[in-house]
């Protein structure tokens, strides 16, 4: 596959925030995901899992709980607001200060007309959903206590409410509470506590199932406020619940980490009366505290404090094991739109870090020596930090990037964009902020500078994209592209080839445009696949065009402005991919070209990056696909008959970024998972047996 | 063996009692186990043993309560038959044959006459796999009934008891094997398999180990390998199927058991701790820990107040209520293996070895219980595989039985040895042995032999070690102390060679020593090397003086399959005779002895006298493997037996273990029919579980009461309800299968509870001390007619004889009572 200098750097020491809250859409399969730092990710459950939007985070913005009205996104959080979310611009629509101190909570009913929420002051407050705004309706009784849970009783006439200590039952019509449910405190030690009522469910029958501090999950009847049945799950919390849509089944979420399903089940296989919730499996796939949890149709999702979000498919579900038949763990908020988090100055040997609160400029290490393949090069020079950029604001970047010459430096919130010039004599690194932008310019989804660093491309509002004329002294407001099509998706993928005259730019529409830069108008749309891109790239000088979907499909075309498909992808898409292609569980999150060979493709994902050379034979089924163990044992002879056009290496483990740089080095940064873990607070104390 | 045939090789006692689960009868009076070829009843309420059910001619591999009459079991064995028994008389009632060897058997109230049994596949005789076939036992009135119609249940299942469990109300049975779970349901003819991954990856061992199912719901409940037990629900869906996990055992889940009610869940492990999982709140469980060792089995009275475990030291624990531990049966311990010889107490006549882990065990062989254990080690035993703990591996007596000499030694990988020699003196308070010297190393290495010097004068012990010494220890005398202690005396060696055995002659006046090729004798009185015999090649294994009068023969077995006997006297080779010798024991009573030799996978026994050539008995292939431990037992009453060739039997027996750790003795034709007289059939009480205990005193003692309930109460005399009559006594006690059809008896039994009219009109003009006459004509009215159904004779019979003015009366009665009963009886 080639000898390649790598440059494996390490020192990102990028750390995601806990996962705190969760709502799935059951009707666009949607999950929303809240972290701590206030930002939400969108998954498309429909599309492998693949996540479509990020809106970032704001300092002063906690997520407490999330909840969906139709296809509107509602947050409510401890700094006492309610927020909607305009999921088009990746941005919150408005937020409403709720007058009842923190809220821990927030719920729709099942018609979508009313909003509920949980205050810190005991009141239960309603608002009205209206077609573009809330407004409040009015309050519930006023409790003693805060309002920690709450859960709509499907018709939509009562509310169950975890407070301290206890669960209330309101009606809705007349806004009195007419059950109290005492919930136990915990044994020993913890008897002085309060119990808190972290989660409540209310099912249709009447049944409310709580889960509480004491590490209880405890199912009453709502009709008479009488306790059904105690399972004790835990030592510590039990933090979450969620019920599955036909209300067989429960899962709760422990500090332990642990999952744990109830279900409700028949005493007797043939009679199918007298059910009763029955604790059955447990799942531990966390560390720490789960905190948020989904049971969607065929699967359990949940997410904690350990940062990763991970979906358990339940295997009865399905009729056959398949791709999606398989345990999904989420390690980091995909590193979707090609540059993120990092942009890779190919010339110039500089990496660029994006932080929500900084960017980081690192110039490579450099070694002269050589090496066998497999050594480590001592270094001539040592990776050094350039540059630390502190964000101005509240906002959160969500967008940066690095000219490929190294000399323009610009990102974006938010609410702003900002571009600098950067420049570099030896050891000296001068830094100006370029004073004068364009009033169009207000903030950007994806920003992308061309090769020859003229211009800059910021993906805006509505799939459009502005162009903007960089030069020594200012930077200039040249033209909007706009799409055809009227998409208002954001476009999360944007890249330019390398002759400067065309731009492709995908939406989460699964759009990709191709414009033409010297025209400066739309040219045409590349054939609309099922899935969205989740990397593309075009080629340097051949202007091939690469895009490797979330479904793992690899398309090329042989140049962006050519409405078609290469030989060779065509005659992939014939034969299909390899299984093991298909069953990887991450997506590909960059493509780049080797500029010498163009036969050959670098892509990655998070657990190994793959060289496709076109010039070599497809694999079949049959075909051992990690094949170059084998191949380095095999005789220079018998070698030609084995290769095939995917060249697998593993050796580099939770990848964020491969890149090849000019000078033929490879350029791999790691984020290994280990780091992270050995981050995050202790967990909770479990006493294991024989310790 | 033709010539033989009078001496017979027996199990006399020690069988496993804890190889299959035991059974607890309804009344809960009797625990019924499987006890080698035999089923052993034992009483519950005094652990004694009461009798046993014998006829099977194989291992027994199961006992079940016959559902459809709880005064009935069933039990199967390898022999290829199940029979059905009456275990409160040990009566066999009916013997199936099935014609392949049975590995265990499963019955259900709902399929009432059939029993699921695993035997092996047919077409698979050698292999090892099983089926579960159910059996339609037919209907005939032979004692012994061929029942060959098998129908396959279940294919591959696990042979083990406790693999396959029938369901609520029988409905369904399900069996694991591996990493299997396999439910058949009988209504839709159905099965279901489920399966799970080996999780060897994760570090779980999932691999099933025992099945139990929940009685009143559809619940099952699987142990697993790596200590985990999991409650299945939803079992008869392919996909929707689903489990929950309980886990305490860190070891694996030995045995699995509902209570009758399904309130509880019964586990046991290594742990030997009995788990109560409360079924609907499994976060609660109660716990009866330090049971001894391993749980192998469980079993749990009908009524659920007794529960049975079964331990690895084959031992039966009972359980009252959950909490407390009633009773114990102890068989003879058979653990990882026996160290020390078998040797004989020779106070109480009772058989030493290793018992449970660290202690010596004593084993009286005439009443086939265990005495008492005796613990050595007196170090906490850790119940968990793989760890180095103490061992007792030598065990010696005096000759009189004061003291007991003991070693324990710790083997280490990789560290050094660690020895320790104990010396026990027999306290007469207390009656048992107390330590009284304990030496730490008392050799550099292992210790190869021990004995005690036989001579009344001293009390000398000899010990052999691969250290290349022998040493005498001597009970050091202290006039001011009023116990001495014992030192070591001497240390003897030879050219530096590794002694490997030792023997005193019978008088004690001699030692010889054996190393390695080299015979050594010494005088014990002087310490002098008296001479040297050696015979190589070959290094002598095992050394013997002969007895009375032969005492001036040696005898050695070397590793060379040589056994040579030298001449004190002339100190040269009498006669050498290849054998390869395993084990070479004299006969403390008589001049006898007896060699086993390993033959070709198999074993021979020899018995000879070292002054004749001729053996007196001999015995080929007497079982498969190598004899280790044999010892000679002696009687307690001497056999008058004058045949030559069981004559060496009438002074003591030879009890031997296989490799197999069967105990096994011969026993001569005449020994046979004594015990057969002596055992004569014994009378049932209801009150109390017949054990000869109660025999000699309990009988005595009922008697008592009744006469000072009679003296206290004469009312009660009065009182008494038709019921309580001899009659209806014995009717009931009657066997079932004496007795003819119950339609037939119903109309009598309801008869005799009415009051007729005419003696309810004599009744009214009759004092009170009438009514004891009239209760006693309806005893002797019952009486005839008892007879008469069991004799089957025409009624007809009823007036032929003359009668008494009292037979007269009641064939009036007859003559005016309603007589459809016999017309009904007639027409079918």
């Amino acid at each position: 596959m080639g000898e390649f200098k790598v440059h494996r750097v390490r020192f990102f020491d990028y750390m995601p925030t806990a996962i705190r809250a969760m709502a799935f859409n059951a009707h666009t399969e949607r999950l929303a995901l809240a972290r701590m730092d206030g930002s939400v990710e969108i998954f498309n459950f429909t599309d492998h899992y693949f996540q479509e939007k990020v809106i970032p985070g704001k300092d002063s913005r906690s997520i407490e709980s999330l909840c969906w009205v139709g296809g509107r996104l509602f947050s409510a959080g401890l700094n006492g607001e309610i927020a909607e979310y305009d999921l088009e611009n990746l941005r919150p629509k408005y937020s409403l200060e709720a007058y009842g101190g923190p809220i821990w909570t927030i719920i729709s009913n099942t018609q979508g007309t009313q909003l509920a929420i949980g205050c810190e002051d005991g009141t239960v407050k309603l608002f009205e959903v209206l077609e573009e705004h809330i407004q409040f309706e009015r309050n519930l009784d006023r409790q003693k206590g805060r309002i920690i849970s709450l859960s709509w009783h499907p018709s939509g006439t009562h509310i169950a409410a975890g407070m301290m200590d206890m669960i209330r039952v309101f009606d809705v019509p007349t806004g009195h509470a007419v059950q109290r449910l005492l919930v136990d405190r915990g044994f020993g030690g913890s008897k002085s506590r309060e119990t808190v009522v972290w989660s409540v469910a209310f099912l249709s029958d009447h049944t409310v199932v709580s889960g509480d501090s004491a590490g209880k999950v405890q199912v009453w009847d709502g009709h008479t406020g009488t306790l059904v049945k105690t399972h004790l799950v835990t030592k510590w919390d039990v933090l979450a619940l969620s019920v599955s849509k036909d209300e067989s089944s429960v899962v709760a979420g422990t500090s332990e980490g642990t999952v744990i399903q109830f279900q409700f089940i028949a005493p007797t296989l043939h009679q199918q009366q007298d059910k009763e919730w029955v604790r059955t499996r447990t799942f531990k796939n966390h560390t720490h505290d789960v905190r948020a949890l989904a049971e969607i149709e065929t699967a359990i999702v949940s997410g904690g404090m350990d940062t990763h979000l991970v979906v358990r498919p339940l295997l009865e579900k399905f009729d056959e094991k398949s791709h999606a038949s398989g345990l999904r763990k989420i390690h980091f908020p995909h590193v979707i739109a090609n540059n993120i988090n990092l942009s890779c100055a190919k010339k110039a040997g500089l990496l660029l870090f994006q932080f929500p609160g900084q960017l980081e400029l690192w110039r490579l290490g450099d070694s002269d020596e050589h090496g066998k393949p497999g050594d480590r090069l001592p270094l001539k020079r040592k990776p050094e930090k350039l540059l630390l950029l502190k964000r101005k604001g509240e906002d959160h970047i969500c967008c940066s990037a690095l000219s490929s010459c190294g000399g323009w430096l610009a990102y974006s919130t938010v609410s702003s964009v900002r571009i600098y010039r950067l420049q570099t004599d030896n050891n000296n690194i001068s830094i100006t902020k370029v004073s004068k932008l364009p009033k169009a310019l207000h903030s950007a989804h994806q920003l992308c500078f061309s090769s020859d660093s003229s211009k800059m491309f910021a993906a805006s509002s509505q799939s459009s994209v502005l162009v903007i004329a960089l030069t020594q002294s200012e930077c200039k407001y040249v033209h909007t592209l706009k799409p055809k099509s009227g998409s208002r998706q954001p476009i999360h993928l944007m890249t330019t080839s390398g002759d400067g005259k065309w731009l492709a730019a995908a939406n989460s529409d699964c759009e990709i445009h191709v414009y033409n830069l010297q025209k400066l108008k739309l040219h045409c749309i590349v054939p609309v696949y099922g899935s969205c891109p989740s990397a593309m790239g075009i080629h340097p000088t051949t202007n091939n065009m690469t895009v490797v979907h979330a479904d793992q499909q690899v398309n090329t075309m042989p140049s962006p402005h050519i409405k078609q498909y290469t030989d060779w992808s065509r005659k992939l898409q014939k034969q299909g991919l390899h299984n093991v292609w298909l069953d990887r569980d991450t997506p590909v999150t960059h493509v780049t070209f080797n500029s010498k060979n163009p036969n050959q493709v670098v892509l990655h994902d998070m657990h190994m990056f793959c060289i496709i050379d076109q010039s070599l034979p497809l694999p079949d089924q049959k075909t051992q696909f990690y094949n170059q163990m084998t191949l380095r044992s095999l005789s220079e002879q018998e070698r030609p008959s084995h290769l095939h056009a995917f060249k697998i290496c593993k050796t580099f483990q939770d990848l964020l970024c491969v890149s090849l740089l000019d000078d033929q080095s490879l350029v791999v940064v790691e984020r290994p998972l280990l780091a992270i873990t050995s981050q995050l607070p202790a967990p909770v104390r479990q006493k294991k047996f024989a310790t | 063996m033709v010539e033989h045939a009078e001496i017979r090789m027996v199990h006399r006692g020690g069988s496993k009692i804890n190889f299959r689960e035991p059974v607890i009868t309804n009344d809960s009076r009797f625990l019924l186990c499987a006890a080698g070829e035999s089923v052993n009843v034992y009483s519950t309420s005094t652990e004694e043993y009461v009798h046993d059910l014998q006829g099977h001619t194989g291992l027994v591999t199961g006992v079940v309560l016959n559902p459809s009459n709880h005064l009935q079991v069933y039990s199967c064995s390898a022999d290829g038959t199940v029979r059905l028994w009456d275990f409160t008389d040990a009566i066999l009632i009916k013997t199936f044959i099935i014609g392949y060897p049975i590995y265990s058997i499963y019955v259900s109230e709902k399929h009432g006459g059939v029993v699921f049994l695993v035997v092996p596949m047919a077409n698979y005789k050698s292999s090892e796999l099983f089926q579960l076939v159910a059996v339609h036992l037919p209907h005939s009135g032979d004692q012994e009934v061929e029942a060959r119609e098998l129908s396959a249940v279940l294919c591959d299942v696990s042979p083990h008891a406790g693999a396959a469990s029938f369901g609520r109300e029988g409905e369904y049975i399900a069996a694991v094997r591996g990493l299997q779970l396999e439910v058949f349901f009988f209504k839709k003819q159905k099965s279901y398999r489920f399966s799970l991954k080996s999780g060897k990856k994760k570090g779980a061992k999932n691999a099933f180990t025992c099945i139990s199912c929940h009685p009143k719901e559809d619940c099952i409940a699987t142990g697993h390998e790596d200590g985990k037990i999991r409650m299945w629900r939803n079992f008869n869906q392919k996909k929707e199927y689903t489990y929950s996990t309980l886990h305490w055992h860190h070891g694996a889940v030995n045995t699995l058991c509902f209570t009758p009610e399904g309130t509880n869940l019964l586990s046991g492990g290594i742990e030997s701790v009995l788990v109560h999982w409360h079924y609907t709140q499994e976060n609660q469980k109660d716990f009866l820990p330090r049971l001894g060792a391993a749980i192998t089995h469980i079993a749990v009275s009908p009524d659920g107040s007794l529960f049975s475990t079964s331990h690895s030291d084959n031992k039966i624990t009972i359980i009252q209520s959950c909490v407390k531990v009633s009773a114990v049966i102890q068989g003879l311990v058979k653990g990882d293996g026996v160290w020390t010889n078998l040797i004989i107490d020779p106070r109480s006549k009772a058989l030493v070895l290793n018992g449970k882990p660290g202690h010596l065990q004593f084993y009286s062989l005439h009443r086939d219980k265990q005495l008492y254990n005796l613990d050595i080690v007196q170090q906490e035993y850790i119940h968990e595989e793989g760890l180095d703990q103490f061992e007792v591996v030598k065990a010696a007596f005096d000759a009189r039985g004061d003291w007991l000499a003991t070693v324990e030694e710790r083997r280490k990988k990789g560290a050094e040895l660690e020895i320790n020699l104990k010396l026990w003196a027999y306290d007469e308070l207390t009656q048992s042995f107390v330590l009284n010297t304990t030496v730490t190393a008392p050799h550099e290495d292992q210790i190869t032999a021990m004995f005690f010097s036989p001579s009344p004068e001293t009390t000398m012990l000899v010990t052999t070690s691969l250290d290349g010494h022998f040493k005498a220890w001597l009970l050091a005398d202290h006039s001011d102390a009023n116990e001495g202690f014992w030192a070591c005396d001497f240390v003897g060696g030879y050219h530096l060679l590794k002694p490997g055995c030792c023997s005193f002659s019978a008088d004690g006046s001699l030692l010889s020593v054996g190393f390695q090729e080299v015979v050594t004798v010494w005088s014990p009185a002087s310490w002098e090397l008296l001479t040297t015999l050696s015979q190589p090649p070959g290094a002598i294994r095992d050394l013997c003086f002969g007895r009375l009068s032969c005492s001036k023969y040696l005898l050695g077995a070397s590793t060379k399959n040589q056994l040579c006997c030298w001449n004190l006297l002339t100190c040269s080779l009498e006669w050498s005779t290849p054998m390869d010798v395993s084990l070479l024991q004299t006969d403390p009573l008589s001049e006898n002895m007896a060699a086993f030799c390993s033959q070709s996978g198999s074993s021979d026994l020899f018995v000879f006298k070292p002054s004749e050539p001729r053996p007196l008995y001999s015995q080929k292939a007497l079982c498969t493997g190598k004899v280790q431990h044999a010892v000679f037992a002696p009687r307690d009453q001497m056999l008058e037996s004058c045949e030559e060739r069981t004559q060496w039997l009438n002074r003591s027996q030879l009890y031997f273990f296989t490799q197999h750790m069967d105990l096994l003795t011969f026993s001569t034709k005449t020994e046979e029919d004594r015990l057969l007289a002596s055992s004569k059939q014994l009378m049932v009480d209801d009150s109390v579980a017949v054990t000869p205990f109660y025999l000699l005193l309990g009988k005595h003692r009922g008697q008592q009461l009744e006469k000072q309930e009679a003296l206290t109460n004469p009312m009660a005399e009065r009182t008494q309800l038709p019921q309580g009559s001899i009659a209806i006594k014995e009717l009931l006690h009657t066997p079932a299968h004496v007795l003819p059809s119950a339609s037939f008896l119903c109309a009598m039994f309801v008869r005799s509870l009415l009051i007729s009219s005419s003696s309810a009109r004599e009744e009214k003009e009759h004092e009170e001390g009438e009514m004891e006459r009239e209760e006693e004509d309806s005893e002797g009215e019952a009486d005839p007619r008892l007879g008469e159904s069991a004799a089957w004779g025409p009624p007809e019979e009823f007036g032929a004889p003359a009668l008494t003015k009292a037979q007269e009366r009641e064939l009036r009665k007859v003559k005016t009572f309603d007589h459809s009963w016999l017309s009904s009886l007639l027409d079918c």
